[in-house]
């Protein structure tokens, strides 16, 4: 590469900020998915590989605040973004957040395999719009499978979490 | 080249693209990373417009709005822009989830040249420019002759687009389209109409029933006769079906795993009718 004006290129080693923390990615394939990458090379499961063509948003995490499906985010090209996994979601580790103790409280979790990418989700919405209707929690969850839920507890425990945070519970 | 390249201005961007004209052109990613996952897609290299500042936003000039093409599905449906442009906002709406309409961008639906692309027909229906930059300086092209076939264009290997140009609406504009669900699909057929009370003329542009989005000159031209420009209304409340008619009259559908042509011509000829009767209601007490 040369000329002044090309930029520097990134790949095969860059460094991702992810939660927080920056993480360096080295002899990785250059067409690696940020799912890929967060799973296999940073040791953060949370975000799960299902459809890996934006289908299921099992994968959902967030990408300078925007909610995404990280198998559509080629990972040597997020360089420079704050990713927020749902692993970064809780204070500390093994603390749930408001949305994920809903969910348990209202049997929103059965296989549990969409969940972590439905958590995320549901922050995004809450964090936009503290006190959604019931059409903006159905079309903010559209992008999010579940085979088992049917998603009438998921709605219940978007609804419960709305409840406690604005009766001045903790946000 | 066996990297990523990631410009920051629009010149890095024409000068990348120029070196490395095989390297893949990564905007939101919703449709090509669906390709490299599935291991479809030999990935020479990469240049991705995320960090491209000017490429997204977009901006009034005068009766246009230019939009970048690296601005996204949610940017567009957002409340200021939606007014100027209601059709848009309307299409990409109907646009994946949430997830997909963060990431997905006019630029990439322009650039993949999907014939169930939904910014497309709103493009033809308005009559859109497309702006294209190389290193020879810049041009501007129709939307309809920059989309030549499903998934062509007429890009240069050295150009790449930078923006669209769409007139801000003076009238009632619609989008609508079928799928096999509510959210999360794609377009089995899809109607765009602009109503452009000021010039007195309406705009359609048809998806997923041709190789490219379609015009439909002949609905077009009926319409303009059958709405009273006085009130906005149409005249007799039949010439909606009538429009629906001449639009699903201008597809040339094909049969494929989504849909049979027979269907999506019916779907137009619905959609359509729909969607001028919303624009342009039947003024009450007109004859039945």
């Amino acid at each position: 590469m040369s000329g002044a004006t090309v930029p520097t290129p990134v790949a095969p080693s860059y460094v991702l900020t992810v939660n927080g923390t920056e993480h360096g990615v080295d002899a990785s394939w250059l067409g690696e998915s940020l799912l890929h990458v967060l799973r296999e090379r940073l040791g953060l499961p949370g975000s799960k590989a299902g459809c890996e063509q934006g289908e299921c948003g099992s994968c959902s995490v967030l990408v300078d605040g925007d909610l995404v499906c990280a198998c559509l985010v080629l990972a040597a090209a997020a360089v420079g973004t704050e990713i927020t996994t749902v692993e970064g979601l809780a204070d500390e580790r093994g603390t749930f957040t408001d949305v994920q103790q809903a969910f348990v409280d209202a049997g929103a979790v059965q296989c549990g395999f969409c969940t972590p990418g439905l958590v995320v989700a549901v922050h995004d919405l809450l964090d936009r719009v503290p006190e959604p209707t019931d059409l903006e929690v159905r079309e903010a969850l559209s992008g999010n499978l579940c085979r088992c839920t049917g998603y009438g507890r998921v709605v219940a425990a978007v609804e419960a979490a709305v409840a406690v945070r604005t009766s001045g519970g903790a946000p | 080249m066996d990297e990523v390249l990631l410009p920051t201005t629009v010149d890095e961007l024409v000068e990348g693209r120029a070196a490395h004209p095989d390297a893949l052109l990564l905007a939101g990613g919703t449709d090509l990373m669906v390709a490299v996952n599935a291991g479809t897609l030999p990935v020479p290299g990469v240049i991705a417009l995320r960090a491209v500042d000017g490429l997204r936003g977009w901006r009034r000039e005068g009766d246009e709005v230019v939009v970048g093409a690296a601005t996204t599905y949610a940017d567009l449906l957002a409340p200021d822009v939606a007014d100027l442009l209601p059709g848009m906002a309307q299409a990409s709406r109907t646009v994946g989830s949430p997830q997909i309409r963060s990431t997905g961008t006019l630029g990439g639906n322009l650039g993949t040249a999907s014939p169930a692309g939904d910014a497309l027909p709103v493009l033809v229906a308005l009559g859109a420019t497309v702006e294209l930059r190389s290193p020879g300086g810049t041009r501007s092209l129709p939307v309809g002759e920059l989309l030549t076939g499903p998934k062509r264009t007429a890009l240069a290997p050295d150009e790449v687009i930078t923006s669209a140009r769409l007139p801000v609406a003076r009238g009632p504009q619609q989008y609508r389209k079928v799928g096999v669900r509510n959210a999360m699909v794609i377009s089995v057929a899809s109607v765009a109409l602009a109503v452009d009370v000021e010039a007195r003329t309406v705009g359609v542009g048809l998806g997923s029933v041709g190789p490219v989005p379609l015009p439909a000159p002949d609905a077009c031209a009926f319409a303009v006769d059958a709405v009273d420009w006085a009130t906005g209304a149409l005249h007799d409340p039949g010439a909606a079906d009538r429009f629906g008619e001449l639009a699903a009259a201008a597809c040339s559908p094909i049969d494929d795993h989504r849909s049979t042509a027979a269907y999506r011509r019916h779907a137009v000829r619905v959609l359509a009718a729909r969607a001028l009767a919303t624009a342009c209601p039947p003024a009450t007490g007109a004859a039945a």
